[in-house]
């Protein structure tokens, strides 16, 4: 099992979120993240005074997939994320040593 | 206020009375429109200026920018009727201050009359600019200050320092016998309330985190609201110092809305070519900008003068803003003087420039021949400014005194004045 963490546009959650669906992945879980990276901050002013907003509010999902299926996942979200602009996010993709569904006590990719 | 006020406190020289024993007649329409208007500008306080400044204070000190302008308003009202009034239209004394003898409203019923109204109208006009004139103060300092501080500092500062000057420009004291032009309170609001606010600043200090961290506006939406309130309230205040409603009114209320407009417009338009964004706080500020340059002018000048004197007003509260105060480094939160102070300044020399005889016999202005009015306006500002600033830095020692310190703790700055000083959070949105 992997998990994949992706960090994207907020606006782009949708257009994520059907092309999953499309694919039978049924599950995620989304926090809205602020964070920068080559994008850098905006820039904010008021009567004159110019502050630099660092950390811009990006949505992070997190998926747990069975390994033989990340690909098709990460290329999916990829996909539907891209607006081509500087900007638009990460993915990352870890290894996953174990998973329990709480109500039934699954285990394993039965439990995801 | 000007000249029938001025008329009355010169009567008064003559015969020992209360300001209410012209020889007038009621004049119903007057009356109906001055209680109009000075319910109109009892909104500019708690209201605008409370969402005007309240916006632009962070989110955390919100309610205490409201607070403080609510108990400000609520302590001028008390203390104008005990003794401020007194202080600014009772008998005159030397010029520099009236008598005691209208102290608790002592000699004024329903009967007694101001011009064409009754005094207690005229009295309850006069208490709101009382009110909105300390508010103003508040400016230079949200953040930071102490509640009871700003209570007592409220109290001292408007019997000490508002009711004199207030006195000698429409209570018959030394400025109107030298013939200053004040409309609606360029000296006696906008620059008193613009020096007494730097002086404040300069003497609290810097918020903690001044110029390292930034400091957002709660809402620039209230803000936005709040300036749009003033300016409402702002026909009372300009169009109702005529104290009648009559033709000088009419033009007041005229050139008001036109500066105004013009200041916000210049406003933008110079942020946008400097800054490249045509903010909305800059287009508020604007507004305001336009209003307190106008305000000395209103019933003195024309149409195209309040074009000029609101393009000038937008331009310069920017640079005093934007520039001013960046390089002389001082902490003027709201910029009460950035925008009070200097456009205030401002409105008073346009006044010596544009004061046409045609809308207000006896005004008359450089541009129409007469250049003595503008030494005349310079005398009155510099007059206003250096007694405010004094008075001012005495009244905030007095009141460090009494009250222990001007500053909350650096702990209760750093978690907000809303929850530590008040117990309250301005908004609940997750």
């Amino acid at each position: 099992m992997k998990k994949i963490e992706a960090i994207i546009k907020p606006f782009k959650l949708d257009d994520v979120k059907e092309a999953l669906n499309e694919i039978g992945i049924q599950g995620m879980t989304i926090s809205e993240v602020k964070g920068y990276g080559r994008q850098k901050g905006h820039k904010e002013i008021y009567r004159g005074a110019e502050y630099v907003v660092d950390f811009i509010p990006k949505v992070k999902i997190e998926i747990v997939v069975e390994a033989s299926r990340v690909d098709e996942v990460v290329s999916k979200i990829q996909d539907a994320a891209n607006t081509g602009k500087i900007g638009d996010g990460k993915i990352f993709v870890f290894p996953v040593e174990q998973a329990i569904r709480v109500r039934t006590g699954e285990k394993g990719k039965d439990a995801i | 206020m000007k000249l029938i006020g001025f008329t009355i406190a010169v009567l008064c020289l003559f015969f020992p009375c209360s300001s209410a024993v012209a020889a007038d007649v009621l004049n119903t329409g007057d009356t109906a429109w001055m209680i109009v208007a000075t319910a109109l500008v009892m909104v500019m306080t708690p209201a605008g200026l409370a969402l005007f400044y309240g916006g632009m204070s962070r989110y955390k000190n919100l309610l205490n920018t409201y607070a403080m302008t609510f108990v400000a308003y609520c302590l001028g009202s008390v203390i104008w009727m005990m003794w401020g009034y007194t202080l600014a239209f009772g008998p005159d004394q030397a010029g520099l201050v009236g008598g005691l003898g209208n102290m608790f409203l002592k000699g004024i019923g329903v009967n007694s009359l101001s011009g064409t109204i009754p005094t207690y109208v005229f009295v309850v006009f006069q208490m709101t600019f009382a009110g909105i004139t300390v508010a103003l103060v508040l400016g230079s300092v949200v953040d930071r200050m102490k509640f009871s501080s700003w209570i007592v500092f409220t109290v001292l500062w408007l019997t000490v320092v508002y009711s004199p000057i207030c006195h000698w420009v429409w209570g018959g004291g030394w400025m109107s016998k030298m013939g200053a032009l004040d409309f609606a309170g360029g000296t006696v609001v906008h620059i008193n309330a613009g020096v007494a606010g730097l002086v404040l600043a300069l003497v609290i200090g810097k918020r903690i985190g001044y110029g390292k961290e930034a400091m957002f506006p709660s809402s620039i939406s209230l803000t936005a609201l709040g300036a749009a309130l003033l300016w409402f309230g702002w026909f009372g205040f300009n169009a109702g110092s005529e104290l009648a409603a009559d033709g000088v009114a009419a033009s007041a209320f005229l050139v008001t809305n036109t500066s105004a407009a013009m200041g916000a417009l210049a406003w933008m338009f110079t942020e946008w070519l400097v800054k490249k964004k045509p903010t909305v706080l800059g287009i508020a500020s604007g507004v305001v900008a336009g209003l307190v340059a106008i305000t000395p002018a209103a019933g003195f000048v024309g149409m195209s003068a309040s074009l000029i004197i609101g393009l000038v007003a937008g331009v310069l509260g920017f640079y005093s803003v934007a520039v001013l105060k960046q390089k002389m480094g001082y902490d003027d939160s709201l910029d009460a003087f950035g925008v009070h102070g200097m456009c205030g300044v401002w409105g008073a020399l346009a006044t010596g420039v544009f004061a046409n005889p045609a809308i207000t016999d006896g005004a008359k202005g450089l541009v129409f021949g007469n250049p003595k009015q503008l030494w005349i306006q310079a005398i009155s500002i510099i007059g206003t400014a250096g007694y405010t600033a004094i008075a001012t830095f005495i009244v905030i020692q007095i009141t460090r005194f009494i009250t222990g310190g001007l500053r909350v703790d650096e702990e209760n700055e750093i978690l907000g004045l809303d929850n530590t000083l008040h117990g309250e959070r301005a908004f609940e949105i997750d």
